[in-house]
């Protein structure tokens, strides 16, 4: 998958868990640019990233997520 | 892993239009119940039921009506997170009929909340708390090989969660929801965790047993994770990842099942389980049918793999019956036709006597179970109804959106496993009254008065996107050609048999004209389903010799679709007269207004009942039918077809 590919994906994964049109995946983009983006959401868009991509991350792994392009080169890796 | 449990697969999938629908109850003023029933009905995962809960709540906010569902104040208690598992709740309640308001403790505080008379969830008076617990919420010790030592653990895990029950029943007097435990996959020994007194599964075991029968005497509600779990399977069930980083019980694929059998359990608690277990006969309660196949033909017998899988539906139903529910029969069928197996069949176990209401008529199903709801006093609501036939599903669920119609897979072996698991007739209590309800119902095997016919119909036909394919016969169907015209016996005009040269004959003869139907819909293509030969009765007349059609696209409007197929061939040959005759037959009284129906003159009626019609071919226009025309194979008529 390019990266191209992975942030259409992201952005679609982003739209329906925030139910929000307008969010802009950046590689910047983390949990305090987003109303809502709590550590129960953050699980719950963890695992919608998983279902879509068919990739299972590591505890350790998503530990250490600071934002999206972390994410986007996590799913790289797995792909 | 079997996803028939994990993706809910007894209800529809969820339509393309959710978002936007979900979107537009902003706009609604309200009552939403209907509509909000309706976005719940299809199966949903865990972010489609996030959103339609965050709707319900919203609009709830708002101080919209959520008529006509039936409100419920369920508090949550549980030692695991549950926010994930909050908005599911809501939204596949919504689903059962329930406008539900869950009451959140915060994470962890099971004994606070109960025990403490003005605790946050006490002073909510709630109707009923979920003491959502897993295993680890229990005080259970490793006790090996010790009987005594375990049997005090065991009570002490009791004990625990009757004090729960005592305070909140003191405090809030709610109904109180226990779940039995899921036991970790994990063992020590083997087998011999099952049978060694002191290991975590022999606790388990006992405690589950143990609470269940506390649970019935008590007039609580027991929820049983534990045989759910086992259903899908311990090891999917736990997801120890997912404990560690989020403390959930259970793995978050079976949230949204998790969701509906709490929903189930609280729509049981207001009365809202099906009631009525409608049948459909042909390939649903037999393989084939009736009344092509004969008595002799439909798959019932044991040692036959079609027929055993139906013969599990037929036992579900019985079992089901012996507990209350009631059964009804809905089916294209000439009565007389339908009931023969019942009456006759020696494999046959559903009898005439277990079935209440028998519909068997050529009408719409919308329509007749409206009826049977009325004949058996009970609404719409309470009926559930089984069929194989996509098509007959679809036009239920749309014209009757109250009834419950699971869907079914291809391969019948499963649809006596996915009618139980669609949880349809949840109950939390059973009294030796509802043994007794089947019966009560006198004069079994009624047939009710049809009513005013349900409205929609057309524009559900419309919704089907049909495509009707007209050839001339040819060698390649002509097999099928065979096969239909010598098996087809109920829309049957003049049951002329042929054989394969007679058939080659009819296709190569120019004087003849020939069609073969197809029929395609959103479901898949239907294949061959009718057969015509018109042959030279005189100069300009056309005898319709053969007219037959499968009895599984009736209702459609196909034969109007047909006749104006034959009229437009009949000019372009010059024919000024279509001739049809109807040759009764024990099987065919189905179609003895065919012609009348089709606008045709009855010119003579034998003592035989044979009756000759005519028609003429200008200025007959029969009314068309919303389906697309293709006409293939025809050397003039093709660039002059309309599509309609």
């Amino acid at each position: 998958m390019d990266d191209a590919q992975i942030y259409a994906g992201l952005a679609k994964v982003f739209q329906d868990v925030f139910d929000e049109d307008s969010i802009v995946v950046t590689p910047e983009l983390s949990a305090k640019d987003v109303d809502g983006w709590d550590s129960l959401t953050h699980i719950r868009l963890i695992l919608t990233i998983e279902k879509a991509f068919k990739v299972k991350f590591s505890t350790s792994e998503i530990g250490k997520l600071q934002n999206v392009g972390d994410l986007v080169a996590l799913i790289k890796a797995r792909s | 892993m079997n996803s028939l449990y994990a993706e809910l697969r007894w209800l529809p999938r969820a339509p393309q239009d959710f978002s936007a629908r979900l979107k537009a109850l902003s706009n609604l003023p309200g009552p939403l119940g209907r509509e909000l029933q309706s976005l719940a009905l299809p199966a949903l995962d865990l972010n489609q039921l996030t959103k339609l809960a965050k709707a319900i709540d919203k609009a709830r906010g708002e101080g919209k009506s959520l008529a006509p569902l039936t409100t419920f104040r369920l508090a949550v208690l549980s030692n695991s997170t549950i926010d994930m598992i909050v908005p599911a709740l809501v939204a596949s309640a919504a689903r059962h009929g329930i406008a539900l308001e869950v009451i959140q403790a915060s994470y962890d505080q099971v004994a606070q909340e109960a025990l403490t008379p003005d605790s946050q969830v006490n002073r909510a008076k709630p109707d009923a708390v979920l003491f959502a617990l897993d295993y680890r919420a229990l005080p259970l010790k490793l006790s090996l090989g010790d009987a005594e030592t375990s049997s005090v653990t065991v009570q002490g895990a009791i004990g625990y969660l009757q004090a729960l029950r005592q305070g909140i029943k003191t405090a809030s007097n709610a109904v109180c929801i226990f779940q039995s435990f899921a036991p970790p996959v994990e063992t020590l020994f083997g087998s011999l965790d099952r049978a060694l007194p002191g290991t975590l599964r022999n606790h388990i075991d006992k405690i589950n047993r143990e609470l269940a029968e506390v649970v019935l005497d008590s007039g609580d509600v027991l929820l049983d994770v534990a045989g759910l779990a086992e259903t899908v399977g311990l090891s999917d069930w736990h997801d120890p990842q997912l404990w560690n980083m989020a403390k959930f019980s259970f793995s978050d694929q079976f949230i949204p099942l998790y969701a509906d059998h709490v929903a189930r359990s609280v729509a049981a608690l207001r009365g809202k389980s099906g009631k009525v277990l409608i049948l459909d006969l042909d390939n649903t309660v037999w393989g084939g049918v009736i009344g092509d196949d004969g008595l002799d033909g439909i798959k019932i017998a044991q040692g036959d793999a079609r027929g055993e899988a139906h013969l599990a539906v037929q036992r579900l139903a019985l079992d089901l019956r012996q507990r209350g529910i009631v059964l009804a029969v809905c089916s294209k069928n000439t009565d007389e036709v339908a009931r023969e197996p019942f009456e006759k069949h020696p494999e046959m176990l559903l009898k005439l006597d277990h079935i209440a209401v028998f519909q068997a008529n050529w009408n719409d199903k919308a329509t007749n179970i409206r009826a049977i709801a009325e004949e058996l006093s009970l609404g719409v609501d309470a009926m559930v109804f089984l069929d194989d036939n996509p098509v007959e599903r679809g036009l239920v669920r749309r014209l009757l959106p109250e009834v419950a119609v699971p869907e079914l897979p291809e391969e019948p072996s499963y649809y006596a496993r996915i009618l139980a698991a669609g949880g349809y007739f949840e109950a939390v209590a059973f009294a030796s009254e509802d043994l007794k309800r089947a019966g009560f119902y006198l004069d079994n095997a009624k047939r009710a008065n049809l009513q005013k016919q349900v409205g929609g119909l057309d524009a559900y036909l419309a919704s089907l996107d049909m495509t009707i394919t007209f050839q001339p016969f040819d060698a390649t169907g002509r097999a099928r050609i065979v096969q239909l015209i010598n098996k087809s016996n109920q829309f049957n005009l003049t049951t002329r048999r042929y054989t394969d040269p007679e058939v080659t004959e009819a296709e190569t003869d120019p004087e003849v004209f020939t069609l073969q139907v197809r029929l395609a819909d959103i479901f898949g293509d239907n294949g061959m389903i009718g057969s015509i030969i018109c042959r030279p009765d005189g100069a300009g007349v056309w005898e319709i010799d053969t007219w037959l059609m499968s009895c599984r696209v009736l209702g459609r409007r196909v034969e109007n679709m047909v006749l104006r197929e034959i009229l437009a061939h009949a000019r372009v040959a010059s024919i000024r007269k279509l001739i049809g005759i109807y040759r009764p037959t024990d099987r065919n009284k189905l179609v003895i207004d065919h012609y009348c129906k089709l606008g045709f003159t009855k010119l003579e009626e034998q003592e035989s009942g044979l009756t000759r019609w005519e028609l003429m071919v200008e200025g007959a226009s029969p009314e068309s039918a919303p389906m697309k025309v293709v006409s293939n194979g025809f050397s003039v008529l093709q660039s002059e077809r309309a599509i309609v």
